[in-house]
């Protein structure tokens, strides 16, 4: 992924990240073959389960092969240079959001805790203030669709107050 | 005829309602503010909104659903002119001329001619799919098994090979999803497929997550990823917001001309509304009287396109409807909508349910109506929407799409789906690869290979049954022309260019 940070490198030249990309896909075909080979073929007249598998498969390798000689011959569309920090603060707020639903925590907090990071992610420094925000705003969104919609959204210490 | 008359006449008598009335104007009003959010397209819209239906019946959703889908087109058109920021490749036209006229203090009139224009596209479209939904109807009852794959592979091909920029680019993101589609158990002999022993995902991948984690949670980290490029400026409404007599002279033709290039090719199963807008727009352009204007801010440029743009929408409801075939990525999550209540668009659900599919074409009209009312004087609104702070939008945005997810299944498996989804829109983004392919390859999958083996095993097991039936042979050979077509001409091009 190195060349990312050339966004005018010379049209023809091997793309590394194709090449990741292309061995992604032949992966994935391996993974689809192996699972279809456990299932079991009970079927009597026409296709059993693991045809349709197995056609996907076949389908990936071509496309892999595909995005392979793209990635060689550099024909692949130009990139803008990128900054990693803010894609990795999402995810990061991804992933919080995850393990605080996970260990019962409940919405408003999972949910703060994703809008937080995400505006941090934006160029926002205000955390406090920001928090405040969020607070306020998801206690809203759960009420809203808690009490009006009736929709159960998974509740922790703070929606039992509530 | 008459009979189209009567029904569409119930239908109105549905949606009419005073409850269906408000469900129309609750999902209008929430399809244009969420639309109007820059870097949301009609599809996310609807996506995003789903889970504010869950409770509803059917026909309520349904219709709520027809404003959801109408509010968000307008939504975007907005956004396209105020900020440059098209949230979709087919209001880019739009937003070429659109932006411009707002920069030159044309805003309002800019705005006016698209809702007008999409009014009237709608409209017209809207007719068109009343009148040509039954006759294709007729048509499809005597579609086999094998026909209805055929006409997928169809779809399939032009989804993703034919109009995109790169085929080989467009299959990938389509067998990505037609692998997403296997995931969960096999509904034919009751195995597990691609679960991994996990049993949330017995039940396959939920469109929903797939959709949302793509396009909301994937733009968001995509707009992060590069927010140290330009800023986007929002361009204020000034001056008049009407149109004067010489915006009118101007613009109602492109409006016909954009309508007659959009519903036939939406009709199409061939997907996008792209083609049409691009087309609407050469078309003016040439024969525009004002040929410097354009560039410049002409206001034909923008009433054409989006015309083409909403008459588009309106003709991919017609494969939608009648063949249960989705051709863009907005309607493969109307698809959606109508499979969270097991049902499953085609000609069965014409004559089982005629007042579901007969109110929702005819909240069409009532969601047309009350957009244009609603649309010009909530302007300033809408503009208001568009101000909000980036970092707040954008957190915002992920918190309701999350919200979706947690309402659905609040498990850690699926907002882990969820999650990995956005990890992977952001990087098909980022390698331009096309989202909708996916989403299309997600929820056609699975239809298509059962029938495929429904074909299959009636004609115990002879492959030759895809060739015996004139329309499936049609039609396959269709597939492959158009698979093979872009290829070809990818090859010429460069035998040209040696020449020179």
């Amino acid at each position: 992924m190195r060349s990312e940070n050339l966004p005018h490198a010379p049209a023809r030249h091997v793309d590394r990240a194709g090449i990741v990309i292309a061995a992604a896909l032949a992966v994935l075909a391996a993974v689809l073959v192996w699972d279809a080979s456990k299932l079991a073929s009970t079927t009597m007249y026409g296709m059993g389960p693991e045809a349709m598998p197995i056609v996907i498969a076949i389908g990936l390798v071509i496309l892999a092969a595909g995005n392979l000689i793209d990635a060689l011959r550099g024909n692949l569309p130009p990139r803008e240079s990128m900054d990693p920090k803010p894609v990795w603060l999402i995810i990061g707020g991804l992933a919080l959001l995850i393990a605080i639903i996970g260990f019962g925590g409940g919405f408003i907090l999972a949910t703060s805790a994703l809008f937080v990071t995400t505006s941090a992610a934006f160029g926002r420094r205000a955390v406090l203030a920001d928090t405040a925000i969020a607070l306020v705003i998801t206690t809203l969104i759960y009420l809203a669709f808690d009490k009006l919609l009736t929709l159960s959204l998974p509740a922790g210490p703070l929606e039992r107050l509530l | 005829m008459i009979e189209t008359f009567a029904a569409l006449a119930h239908g109105m008598a549905v949606a009419m309602q005073p409850m269906n009335l408000l469900y129309a104007l609750i999902g209008v009003f929430l399809g244009t503010a969420v639309g109007v959010l820059p870097g949301i397209g009609p599809a996310l819209t609807v996506a995003l909104l789903l889970p504010v239906t869950y409770k509803l019946d059917p026909g309520g959703s349904l219709i709520m659903f027809a404003g959801i889908y109408y509010g968000g087109m307008y939504g975007g058109s907005t956004t396209a002119i105020l900020i440059n920021t098209p949230g979709e490749s087919a209001s880019m036209a739009t937003a070429l001329e659109g932006n411009k006229m707002a920069k030159a203090g044309r805003g309002g009139p800019a705005l006016a001619t698209s809702a007008i224009g999409s009014f009237v596209a709608g409209t017209i479209a809207t007719i068109g799919l009343a009148f040509l939904a039954p006759w294709l109807v007729d048509f499809a009852v005597r579609f086999g098994p094998e026909d209805y794959f055929a006409l997928m592979c169809v779809a399939f091909v032009t989804v993703s090979a034919t109009f995109g920029d790169s085929p080989v680019r467009g299959l990938t993101s389509l067998f990505i999803g037609l692998t997403l589609g296997l995931v969960g158990i096999d509904k034919l002999t009751g195995q597990a497929r691609l679960a991994f022993g996990i049993p949330e995902l017995l039940d396959g991948v939920e469109v929903t997550t797939l959709a949302v984690g793509l396009f909301a949670v994937g733009e968001a980290l995509y707009v992060a990823s590069r927010r140290h490029h330009a800023e986007e400026k929002l361009e204020p409404v000034r001056g008049s917001l009407w149109m004067t007599r010489e915006d009118w002279r101007r613009s109602w033709k492109p409006w016909l001309r954009g309508t007659l290039f959009g519903f036939p090719i939406g009709a199409l199963p061939a997907g996008g509304a792209e083609i049409p807008t691009f087309l609407s727009y050469s078309t003016e352009r040439r024969l525009t009287k004002h040929p410097e204007e354009f560039g410049r801010g002409a206001i034909e440029g923008v009433a054409g396109p989006e015309a083409a743009n909403n008459a588009s929408a309106a003709g991919t409801l017609v494969p939608l409807l009648t063949l249960g075939l989705p051709t863009s990525a907005t309607a493969a999550m109307m698809l959606a909508g109508f499979q969270q209540y097991g049902l499953n668009p085609g000609p069965l659900l014409f004559a089982e349910r005629p007042d579901l599919v007969w109110g929702l074409i005819a909240s069409l009209f009532i969601a047309n109506g009350m957009l244009l009312v609603l649309n010009l004087p909530l302007v300033g609104l809408w503009v208001r929407l568009l101000a909000i702070p980036q970092p707040w939008l954008y957190a915002g945005i992920l918190v309701f799409a999350t919200m979706g997810t947690i309402a659905a299944k609040p498990s850690v498996v699926e907002l882990s789906m969820l999650a990995a989804f956005g990890v992977m829109g952001f990087l098909m983004r980022r390698f331009d690869f096309p989202i909708a392919p996916v989403v299309i390859g997600l929820i056609l999958g699975p239809i298509a290979e059962s029938q495929l083996r429904r074909a299959l095993a009636i004609s115990l097991g002879d492959p030759l049954v895809l060739l015996q039936s004139p329309m499936s042979a049609t039609l396959l050979g269709i597939a492959l022309i158009a698979l093979l077509a872009p290829f070809a001409l990818r090859g010429l091009g460069r035998f040209k260019a040696n020449e020179d």
